[in-house]
């Protein structure tokens, strides 16, 4: 009950964000606002195993890539429609997380980490080598002028695909956090060894959580070359990728849905207007500086500063001053 | 088949020499990650930082890299002991390494290359010395200085550690420290501070390492992130935190990648360690000499 009208809540936010983008009618607003929200479901998906589980996964890049060059493959194949481009991603992208997480999870939880900060340099190895999808050369995708079924231009309609997908992660955190599945993810968070002696299905959970997240990131992936035109691996598997989806959620908090949100609509906003205003190597700079700053200072991320546990040990300072 | 035999000899001997280049990358991990349980994933990037000092002090004052890397050694030893002072108070008393520690080294990671990136650009940058250049011949095996020198180097960078760890008091309590920091502290040692020690010596192992990547190979400030994935396989295979064990697995790493290389084309060769690395975790997570 209360997920629905949650869901319907969302969807009300979304579709004034998009009369609102219609608006303003600037195409850049388009191209802008596709970043900020694709990185509302990088971020949002990052979290669903780094936040709820614990686990850290750095292969952002690689996930995100995989389901670009997915949409690559089925374009020069047969070009279907964008759904079935970014439902294809996403399963190819989850079954990645399963394939990584089945290897690495028995282990210690560092292991995972390395083994997808690995990988990425791997993906991006094979695509290198494989001259289907372009190689080191890269691929040119032409973007059709118009939506299929829709009066906007093709731009619009990918931002509205993007702000679709961002509902539906959204909503997937939020019910995760309010079932049975997210008080298993939380066990494993806090103290995997007890989860597993008390009979939480450990594995089983961090594999759902690795195919979710990656999933989802394959999905925001998909549409990529469509809105990029050219997809070469170097900028496919950009580590700002990576660094932006991890910095997003430990920047905003990592313990609810709403922490990757602001996070990623923070960020992602202010690197729009630092790379246009100052220079984009200068502000992954400020994203990189942010994460290491609020690690360090602020570990319960923006989100942490309104809890309440925060603000009383806040008063208790104030007092002992 | 004549040709074949001397291409693999040829692969195999310089699969070595690069595989002496690799423990030198990598003891620094093994140190911090093996025998103190600090995954320091921007091990490459202070690496970087190391070569591109090398880089300064060879075309500016035509210093030979790896003396300027012995010079600074103590400066990379204070940056460690500065980090782990941070790591520390920061996430090892709160009990939180796992998420935001490595977060953390992350961050540091993308940070030292997007600086490098804003400081040098990304051109390739190379050094000049007198052994760049000119090769050994034995009959068809053809030694190239290039790769000998920094082999040379890394192997007497990890026989000092070796001797130092397992011979000096210091030494010892490191290795203590890997063993168990509980039981340490129930002897009234401080662990912290013998880790602090180690993790500058573990960051300083990279000053070298660097001198001997820009001696190797043109550096730009992306590369370091090739080496993370042979850095972990190598210390995973080698059973973490053990020198000799580190030295075998990135021999056999140099090798693989070598003839890799030779025989399927070298843009393959990034591949292989990251199959070592998932083989490994896979079928004997514990390395090739670790207990259990």
């Amino acid at each position: 009950m209360r997920n629905t009208s949650f869901i319907a809540l969302l969807i009300v936010a979304a579709a004034a964000t998009f009369a609102a983008m219609l608006w303003v009618g600037n195409p850049y607003v388009f191209f802008a606002g596709y970043v900020v929200l694709q990185y509302i479901v990088l971020a949002t998906a990052w979290n669903i195993l780094g936040g709820y589980t614990g686990y850290v996964n750095f292969g952002v890049a690689a996930f995100f890539a995989c389901g670009a060059y997915s949409t690559v493959v089925l374009h020069k194949l047969w070009a279907p429609p964008l759904v079935v481009m970014i439902l294809v991603g996403g399963a190819v992208s989850g079954l990645i997380g399963l394939g990584t997480g089945y290897l690495t999870m028995r282990l210690r939880g560092t292991f995972f980490g390395i083994a997808t900060l690995a990988m990425s340099v791997v993906a991006q190895t094979l695509i290198t080598n494989w001259p289907f999808v372009g190689g080191s050369r890269g691929a040119y995708i032409v973007r059709p002028a118009q939506a299929l079924y829709l009066p906007l231009d093709y731009i619009q309609y990918l931002c509205l695909v993007m702000l679709a997908l961002s509902v539906l992660a959204l909503a997937t955190a939020r019910a995760i956090e309010h079932s049975r599945l997210g008080v298993g993810f939380a066990t494993i968070r806090d103290d995997e060894l007890a989860a597993e002696a008390s009979g939480v299905p450990t594995l089983r959970l961090k594999l759902i959580a690795t195919a979710l997240s990656g999933g989802f990131m394959g999905m925001a992936g998909a549409p990529l070359p469509y809105y990029v035109t050219y997809l070469d691996p170097a900028s496919g598997f950009s580590l700002s990728y990576a660094v932006n989806t991890i910095a997003m959620p430990l920047i905003g908090g990592t313990s609810s849905w709403l922490g990757p949100l602001i996070g990623a609509v923070l960020l992602g906003t202010l690197q729009q207007v630092a790379t246009v205003t100052i220079s984009s190597a200068l502000s992954l700079l400020i994203v990189g500086l942010m994460l290491v700053g609020f690690v360090v200072a602020a570990p319960n991320g923006i989100i942490g500063w309104f809890k309440p546990a925060a603000r009383t040990s806040m008063r208790r300072l104030r007092g002992s001053r | 088949m004549d040709l074949s035999f001397d291409l693999q000899g040829n692969a195999i001997v310089s699969g070595i020499l690069l595989g002496g280049f690799y423990a030198a990358v990598s003891i620094g991990v093994s140190i911090s990650f093996g025998m103190l349980d600090i995954v320091n994933i921007a091990h490459p990037a202070f690496i970087l930082l190391g070569s591109y000092i090398a880089y300064i002090a060879n075309t500016w004052w035509g210093v030979d890299p790896i003396l300027a890397s012995v010079v600074v050694l103590p400066a990379f030893y204070l940056l460690g002991v500065g980090i782990y002072s941070i790591y520390e108070v920061s996430f090892e008393r709160r009990g939180d390494t796992s998420l935001r520690g490595l977060a953390f080294f992350f961050g540091l990671l993308f940070i030292t290359e997007v600086t490098l990136v804003l400081v040098f650009g990304v051109d390739y940058r190379l050094v000049e010395a007198p052994y760049i250049g000119p090769s050994l011949h034995f009959g068809v095996i053809e030694l190239p200085l290039r790769l000998l020198v920094p082999c040379l180097v890394s192997l007497a960078m990890l026989g000092t550690l070796q001797t130092f760890l397992s011979r000096s008091f210091l030494g010892r309590a490191v290795q203590a420290v890997a063993q168990d920091p509980q039981a340490l502290r129930l002897m009234a040692a401080n662990p912290t501070a013998i880790k602090r020690v180690a993790f500058g010596l573990s960051i300083a192992t990279a000053s070298i390492a660097g001198a001997v990547l820009i001696i190797i190979q043109p550096i730009e400030p992306s590369i370091g992130r090739d080496y993370i994935g042979r850095i972990f396989a190598i210390v995973v295979l080698g059973g973490l935190g053990s020198i000799s064990g580190t030295l075998v697995a990135a021999l056999t790493l140099g090798i693989a990648e070598n003839l890799t290389a030779t025989f399927y084309g070298p843009s393959w060769s990034p591949a292989v360690a990251f199959g070592i690395l998932l083989l490994t975790l896979a079928v004997r997570p514990s390395g090739l000499f670790g207990r259990a």
